[in-house]
């Protein structure tokens, strides 16, 4: 029997505790607890369930706004979109499994935000992915990149969920730790949304999905922990994905909750059926009363702590008024899922299973969700700033060949075409998708009304490494500016906080900057972060990750009609630039391809500025001014320019004059903040000026589109002077070729 | 006009092909579930696109013992109009009604992405409203579309008409850098020798809303349409 096991030491430590939380437990219990129950603290105040080193900061961020229904702390973020309509979102990260196994790991980080979404009564409508891989020449990263993709592909294209967009970074800091960060969209009626709370004395408690089965025990504990050497044999710790039960189950939710007699729902994530039920208990002040044998299991033999601590996927609870039990059960059968009613809400705030008839837990609830030691981490600045914070320029020569570098800059896997990722998902079913990926950001119509929603996810972790509060900052900056190049007005903001080990307490210092810098644009920027999640120790032997604030963002346009792409539209049009380009290159991609440095400052990012060009592109392209608009991003002007040529109906060249102080590669290459590239019918040109004077944004023209090459003089000297055909076929394929070379 | 769409556990195209037929085309249109066994009188019937079972053991493989193909196969086996849509293509497939198997692509990827068609017969109920040789521009979707069959049978689909749809370039012409998945002699779609079932691997519900540009997709239902007033 698992509860008469005496709690060595041992024991605890193997369970990821520490000597001064399992005293903490038996205070507050005033006894020693069993093994069953000290598995439940382990998972619950791991990192990945307690957020105890992180909830502190997370306090500071706005989630307040007059559009948003439900901010973090559920489920998922809901924000009103009107029409009756709310929008339903979130991005969570699933990163240690992914490098332990990449394709299961993947596959089960959709899998679980799917859930997420639908568990809140929304029908998810669309999919992005963040993915950061290891240096491009490191020997696992094409095995990894091909294992998430698969594992993405083979789970949302079952789910009939389209994955839209998304971005991949390549960084040697990732070598030991890749992040896969999944975020999924969903559409609900704004009166019907369901939360995890279970609330009403004697209403059934129903365990829905997939059996119960050995897989993914202690997956939080795993998540909460630096990998080392033995990594490798963590794999049975990572869940296995089943998404044609997902889907069923996709659809018997939906079905069931047109009904008024569900209470509350959660999916069983993270820590499954633990989880689950103590936060759904705690929201509601309840207690919970759990029969273990009526849980449904894939073996014989399954006890009590396997079947509390089991992340199999795939799982919800429900909780059902008392009467209507036969109802459900008829629902879910109909939809062919194992269900069974495995216990009842109580008054008394105790948390209480058996199993065979015995009480093997009992547990106050509110001290296992709240309990956990709250951490005040030490932070301290970084050693290492002192020593990246400089770049010196004029040690480090402009290229001879611009074009050569443009080239190169084209074929960085980073900067490259995403195609062949994302021809592997379905990103059409369901209807919905009006701009197709490979623009600045998706953008789905919203059924039934003229709405459409825009999205995009961002991160550049390299500034992040030179300057963590910029480099959340730029995150938001720019997954903004992407929504705003597609049309639409951004509502809403979640986040995905990847860093390293949180007790080194440089690490917490990088933490604290990117959260506050996250929270300071967005209240400037005024949009709500309405939900996130925070991943803690991708750390390898010591070797962190480059702070990673993954940041996605969900726009709104009134009028899908009006939605804009990036590619250039037809040859004769002029082409201008919103923003100006300085003398930037601490960070760039340029950089890191030819000087293998990232050093410096990241790029500047001036809030008013910002906000400025977002007012004056989303006005241009309401007044029908503009025809393509595309931000400037990894790889700067030259890069986005390229870009604009050939993503259009058809490949244009373009004749590019630029002119200014700054050295040649930083107009080419450097990666100034707040910048879109636009084109336009020449009659324009004159609107755009006047606007553009009005906004205080600065304007100039660049050139114009047509021909076959691609042109960059600066100050009247021809730089760059490269076929179009040639520059597209790096930028579509380099990319394939790499995925599909043969190790 | 009366229409029914099956669904399948694991049908994910089927609220697609509701939304063209019914919202789009404007006809009476309805769910068939897969545990129901009678079949109502249709003018024709659409097995859509998704993951039948998960795909599990084979695409098809399983859906083929649902209780309502045992109807199904009557259905069509008295003239009924039939069509695959790539996952519906592949129960077809599985369940004999159209010869052939589809493989793994070639490349051994998923592969969504537009491309083009060129129409091989346009004596069928659906293609009627095609010239021969049209061009139509259909995005397919599916991990497995490689069609294969054994040398007789494919001599026998040529001589009879029965290639309705073949991977081509955008003017035309076919080659294997047309052919996305490396189908046998790059075909895409196929009829039955009564030729009132169609099996075809590209989606025709994704481009049939005139929300989009491209509605070439609508070409096909509506033949299906056209033929199936002549028919009754």
């Amino acid at each position: 029997m698992t509860t008469l096991i005496p709690i060595t030491p041992e024991i605890v430590a193997e369970h990821g505790l520490s000597p001064d939380e399992y005293a903490r437990i038996q205070e507050l219990l005033k006894r020693d607890p069993n093994l069953v129950e000290l598995g439940i603290f382990s998972a619950m105040w791991s990192e990945h369930c307690s957020y105890k080193s992180s909830r502190p900061h997370l306090k500071t961020l706005p989630t307040e706004g007059p559009r948003v229904i439900q901010g973090p702390g559920e489920n998922a973020g809901v924000v009103d979109i009107g029409d009756g309509l709310a929008a339903v979102f979130k991005i969570e990260s699933h990163n240690h499994p992914s490098f332990i196994e990449p394709y299961q790991g993947a596959a089960t980080g959709v899998g679980g935000i799917m859930r997420d979404i639908f568990t809140m009564g929304a029908r998810p409508i669309a999919s992005l992915n963040s993915l950061r891989f290891g240096a491009p020449e490191h020997e696992k990263t094409c095995y990894l990149l091909n294992g998430v993709v698969k594992g993405i592909a083979d789970y949302g294209n079952c789910m009939g969920v389209p994955t839209v967009g998304g971005d991949i970074y390549f960084d040697a800091c990732y070598n030991g730790n890749i992040l896969v960060n999944a975020f999924c969209l969903g559409l609900a009626k704004a009166d019907r949304i369901f939360l995890g709370s279970a609330s009403g004395v004697g209403n059934a408690l129903l365990y829905v999905g997939s059996k119960t089965g050995r897989d993914g025990i202690h997956g939080a504990s795993m998540a909460s922990a630096e990998f080392d050497d033995a990594t490798e044999e963590k794999r049975p710790t990572v869940q296995v994905g089943d998404p044609f039960t997902e889907k069923l189950l996709l659809e018997a939710c939906l079905e069931i909750m047109k009904k008024d007699w569900v209470v509350g729902v959660q999916d069983m994530g993270a820590a499954g059926l633990s989880s689950s039920s103590f936060e759904m208990a705690e929201r509601a002040g309840m207690g919970m009363e759990l029969d273990l044998d009526a849980v449904p299991r894939r073996e014989e033999g399954m006890n009590a702590y396997e079947l509390m601590l089991s992340e199999s996927q795939e799982r919800m609870l429900f909780v059902v008024a008392k009467g209507h039990e036969p109802e459900a059960l008829d629902i879910f059968r109909k939809w062919d899922l194992d269900v069974a009613v495995i216990g009842r809400v109580t008054d008394d705030g105790i948390f209480r299973a058996k199993e065979s008839g015995v009480e093997v837990v009992n547990l106050p609830i509110e001290t296992v969700v709240t309990g956990a030691l709250k951490c005040d981490r030490p932070t301290q600045k970084p050693a290492y700033l002192a020593e990246v914070g400089t770049l010196d320029l004029a040690s480090r020569e402009v290229p001879a060949d611009c074009g050569g570098a443009l080239k190169q800059l084209l074929a960085s896997p980073t900067i490259a075409s995403k195609q062949f990722v994302y021809e592997q998902y379905d990103h059409m079913v369901r209807l919905n998708t009006l701009v197709l990926p490979g623009s600045d950001a998706a953008v789905l119509r919203v059924p039934e009304t003229n709405k459409a929603l825009a999205l995009s996810v961002d991160c550049n972790p390299r500034y992040g490494y030179l300057d963590p509060y910029r480099g959340a900052q730029i995150a938001v900056a720019e997954a903004c500016r992407n929504v705003v190049c597609a049309g639409a007005e951004p509502i809403g903001v979640t986040n995905c906080l990847n860093f390293g080990n949180p007790e080194n307490p440089e690490i917490m210092w990088q933490f604290q900057e990117a959260v506050r810098g996250l929270g300071d644009l967005c209240r400037f920027l005024d949009i709500p972060v309405v939900s996130g999640n925070v991943s803690l120790y991708n750390e390898t032997k010591g070797e962190a990750i480059y702070p990673t604030p993954t940041i996605a963002v969900v726009g709104l346009m009134e009028d899908r009609s009006l939605h804009c792409t990036q590619g250039f539209k037809q040859a004769g049009q002029v082409i201008g630039l919103l923003g100006s380009t300085l003398e930037e290159l601490g960070g760039s991609e340029y950089q890191k391809l030819f000087w293998n440095e990232c050093r410096g400052q990241p790029p500047q990012l001036d809030s008013q500025v910002e906000f400025d060009v977002h007012r004056l592109c989303l006005d241009l392209i309401r007044q029908r001014l503009i025809l393509s608009a595309h931000d400037c991003s990894e790889g700067g002007l030259a890069v986005a320019l390229v870009e604009s040529c050939i993503t259009g109906p058809k490949a244009l060249g373009a004749a590019i004059e630029l002119n200014g102080d700054p050295r040649a590669d930083a107009l080419l290459f450097g990666e100034s903040q707040s910048r879109i590239v636009i084109s336009f019918a020449e009659e324009a040109l004159h609107g755009i000026e006047s606007r553009a004077k009005k906004a205080g944004v600065p304007f100039a023209v660049l050139g114009l589109t047509g021909g076959q090459e691609f042109q960059v003089k600066i100050n009247r000297k021809e730089f760059i002077n490269e076929n179009i055909l040639t520059l597209e076929d790096i930028w579509k394929n380099s990319l394939s070729r790499y995925g599909n070379r043969v190790a | 006009m009366k229409c029914g769409i099956v669904v399948f556990p694991g049908s994910n195209c089927d609220h697609d092909c509701y939304h063209i037929l019914k919202h789009i085309l404007q006809l009476d249109t309805h769910w068939i579930w897969h545990k129901d066994e009678a079949l109502n009188s249709f003018d024709f019937i659409v097995l859509p696109g998704g993951f039948s079972y998960g795909d599990y053991l084979r695409p098809g493989a399983i859906a083929r013992f649902s209780p309502i193909m045992k109807s199904v196969i009557a259905y069509a086996n008295q003239g009924g109009r039939v069509l695959g849509i790539c996952n519906g293509f592949q129960i077809l497939v599985e369940s004999g009604l159209l010869p052939g198997v589809l493989m793994d692509n070639a490349g051994q990827r998923f592969i969504c992405k537009d491309l083009t068609l060129r129409v091989e017969n346009n004596d069928t109920p659906f293609t009627a409203l095609c010239e021969p040789g049209t061009v139509l521009k259909i995005p397919i979707n599916h991990g497995q579309g490689r069609y294969f069959t054994d040398d007789d049978t494919l001599k026998r689909l040529q001589d009879n008409g029965q290639i309705v749809f073949r991977y081509c370039d955008t003017e035309g012409n076919t080659s294997d850098e047309a052919n996305p998945n490396g189908s046998l002699d790059h075909i895409a779609g196929v009829v039955n020798a009564t030729k009132n079932v169609m099996g075809m691997m590209p989606h025709p519900e994704r481009c049939a809303d005139p929300l989009w540009p491209n509605v070439d997709g609508q070409m096909i239902f509506k033949s299906l349409i056209e033929s199936s007033l002549a028919h009754s």
